[in-house]
């Protein structure tokens, strides 16, 4: 049970990474790599302000506008510089390898004797139960992993909405124009280079509060953590995709969420099977692989099963 | 009222591919004025709608609309001031997003965009009346991705959405050329009542000598970069397609005579 509430928690918080992901890959198709190096650093930036003693609320907004500031860098790259998509995405992620070992002041941090989300959480589990756990249908369920799992839950129900809200706006929607015909937009009076630089900005910084949010539920922020999270975040919203199979706004939110959840479980039973860890990140990839070849593939096979029966 | 004052353009200069697009157009299109250009493939009559439209700066010479001198604007600040019609009908409209929010999205051409909702149901409204006026049944579709809709469809709301606001210029650049006949003949009437009901600046380029005599008040030709022929008034009412062609025969005899005279001084003295 306790595997089953963190693999949904780390799931959620994942999830904040994920819709960061689909600003950047869906709305933008921009492999915005940066997300490896500003999930660490919003981990980076939160765990360095609570072992200071400052609030986890403002630790983690402040963790967010760090992660927007990698992304403003990024946007700036490639809008201003003409670098080339992936590689502006490069140099901000490896600049921030260096900035994040700065802001840690070392390669790992422990946040298990300071006071983080997860003791607002503790507390929160407490007084919903009255004890340290409880029984859930006949499982025992410590206090932390629930309350954990109610309060990520809702932050992340939050930020959906607001994600949602946003994209009906007038700016929002001008933002989604500009990712799928920028020539279309451009003639109606709107900078495309803009709304890359405000779409990375807000993508990132997404990703950095999951950073923050993570390393506060894991106890820890680390300078590797960021390894490989851009294909996690592709992984997710690529399943996102396939669940709800709708270009709408709701509907890719949703997938998406539910795509970070879903990927976050299979590799929790994966693990429990006798997966080795080590080999995480090679599944990840090869998943990611197979999503991106396979719908091409199908194609081809129905094209030539039709030709076939024709 | 556009004015155009010896516009020059050179691609890819200084390379052996350079092509010099614009070898100074000259061009004042009074305000009401619908303008058709015409001219070979290569004439640069493309161009010459882009460099208004600001897809690229010019390298010498003066773009001015309605007063301001947009010459060295980026192109989404021009947009404030041109509507615009692609020929291709995927180029005008966002494909994902629906009817209603892509001709939201125009109903702000050139305005400062905020955190207003984009489609608040007073909007709703509005447009889907102006939709009706197309009478093409899409008032029906507001809400579908408008990438399921067909070519004319979506040039049609296309022209609506380029005209949403009203333009100081409104360019088409052969914005009937990837349609079918039907579609084509339709979009036409579209454009010829919108134009004609807005009073609208317009500047159409079109490779169909039918649409130059019959539409517009006044013909345009370019040949090699610059404005070749240029017929208003009595001379353009009397225009037909026959005159047209002819004209465009005798460029091409021009060109053949410019090689074949080029061919004999080389056998006479290389």
């Amino acid at each position: 049970m306790t595997l089953l509430l963190s693999a949904w928690t780390i799931g959620l918080i994942l999830s904040l990474l994920a819709l960061g992901v689909y600003i950047s890959y869906r709305v933008f198709k921009f492999a915005d790599i940066t997300a490896d190096g500003s999930i660490t650093f919003g981990a980076a930036v939160a765990a360095s302000m609570l072992t200071r003693g400052v609030n986890p609320v403002t630790s983690s907004i402040a963790a967010f506008f760090a992660g927007c500031v990698a992304g403003l860098c990024t946007g700036v790259l490639h809008t201003r510089f003409k670098i080339n998509q992936l590689l502006s995405g490069i140099l901000v992620m490896t600049a921030l390898y260096s900035i994040n070992l700065h802001v840690m002041g070392s390669s790992n941090v422990p946040l298990l004797s300071v006071t983080t989300m997860t003791t607002y959480a503790q507390n929160l589990g407490r007084w919903m139960t009255g004890h340290d756990s409880a029984t859930v249908l006949g499982w025992p369920v410590s206090a932390r992993d629930a309350g954990s799992l109610i309060l990520v839950f809702a932050t992340v129900l939050a930020i959906a909405v607001i994600a949602w809200l946003f994209f009906r706006t007038e700016l929002g929607s001008a933002m989604r124009a500009s990712g799928d015909n920028d020539q279309m937009i451009r003639a109606l009076g709107v900078s495309v280079e803009n709304m890359i630089v405000l779409g990375l900005c807000i993508s990132n910084g997404l990703v950095a509060f999951a950073g923050a949010l993570l390393a506060q539920y894991q106890g820890f922020a680390d300078v590797q953590m960021g390894i490989g999270m851009i294909v996690w975040g592709l992984a997710s919203v690529i399943i996102g995709r396939a669940l709800i199979g709708s270009d709408s706004v709701g509907a890719a939110l949703t997938g998406t969420i539910m795509g970070s959840v879903l990927f976050r479980l299979i590799i929790a039973l994966a693990l429990r099977w006798g997966l080795n860890p080590n080999d995480l990140k090679l599944v990840t990839a090869l998943f990611v692989f197979g999503a991106l070849v396979l719908p091409a593939l199908m194609m081809k096979l129905k094209v030539r099963r039709h030709a076939a029966a024709s | 009222m556009l004015q155009l004052r010896e516009l020059q353009k050179t691609f890819f200069a200084g390379t052996p591919n350079q092509v010099r697009a614009l070898r100074g157009v000259s061009l004042q299109i009074e305000e009401g004025s619908f303008v058709i250009v015409i001219g070979t493939n290569g004439s640069g009559k493309s161009t010459l709608l882009n460099a208004v439209a600001g897809s690229f700066l010019v390298d010498r010479g003066s773009i001015r609309i309605a007063d301001n001198d947009i010459t060295r604007w980026p192109e989404h600040r021009r947009a404030a001031m041109i509507g615009r019609v692609f020929q291709n009908p995927f180029s005008g409209t966002a494909p994902t997003m629906t009817v209603a929010e892509n001709l939201a999205l125009a109903a702000r051409r050139g305005q400062p965009r905020g955190l207003g909702r984009l489609l608040p149901a007073r909007v709703q409204n509005e447009l889907r009346d102006r939709v009706a006026t197309l009478n093409m049944q899409l008032e029906l579709r507001m809400h579908n991705p408008i990438g399921t809709l067909s070519g004319g469809q979506r040039q049609a709301l296309t022209l609506l959405m380029a005209t949403w606001r009203r333009p100081d210029l409104l360019l088409l650049d052969e914005h009937t050329a990837a349609l079918d006949p039907k579609s084509a003949d339709q979009i036409v009437r579209v454009t010829e009542q919108i134009v004609s009901e807005h009073r609208l600046t317009t500047l159409m380029v079109t490779h169909s000598m039918q649409q130059a005599a019959t539409l517009g008040d006044r013909v345009v030709m370019m040949n090699q970069g610059t404005v070749y022929a240029d017929y208003s008034g009595a001379h353009r009412r009397q225009l037909r397609a026959e005159d047209l062609i002819r004209r465009f025969d005798e460029i091409r005899r021009d060109e053949q005579l410019d090689v074949s005279a080029a061919e004999l001084l080389r056998d006479a003295y290389v």
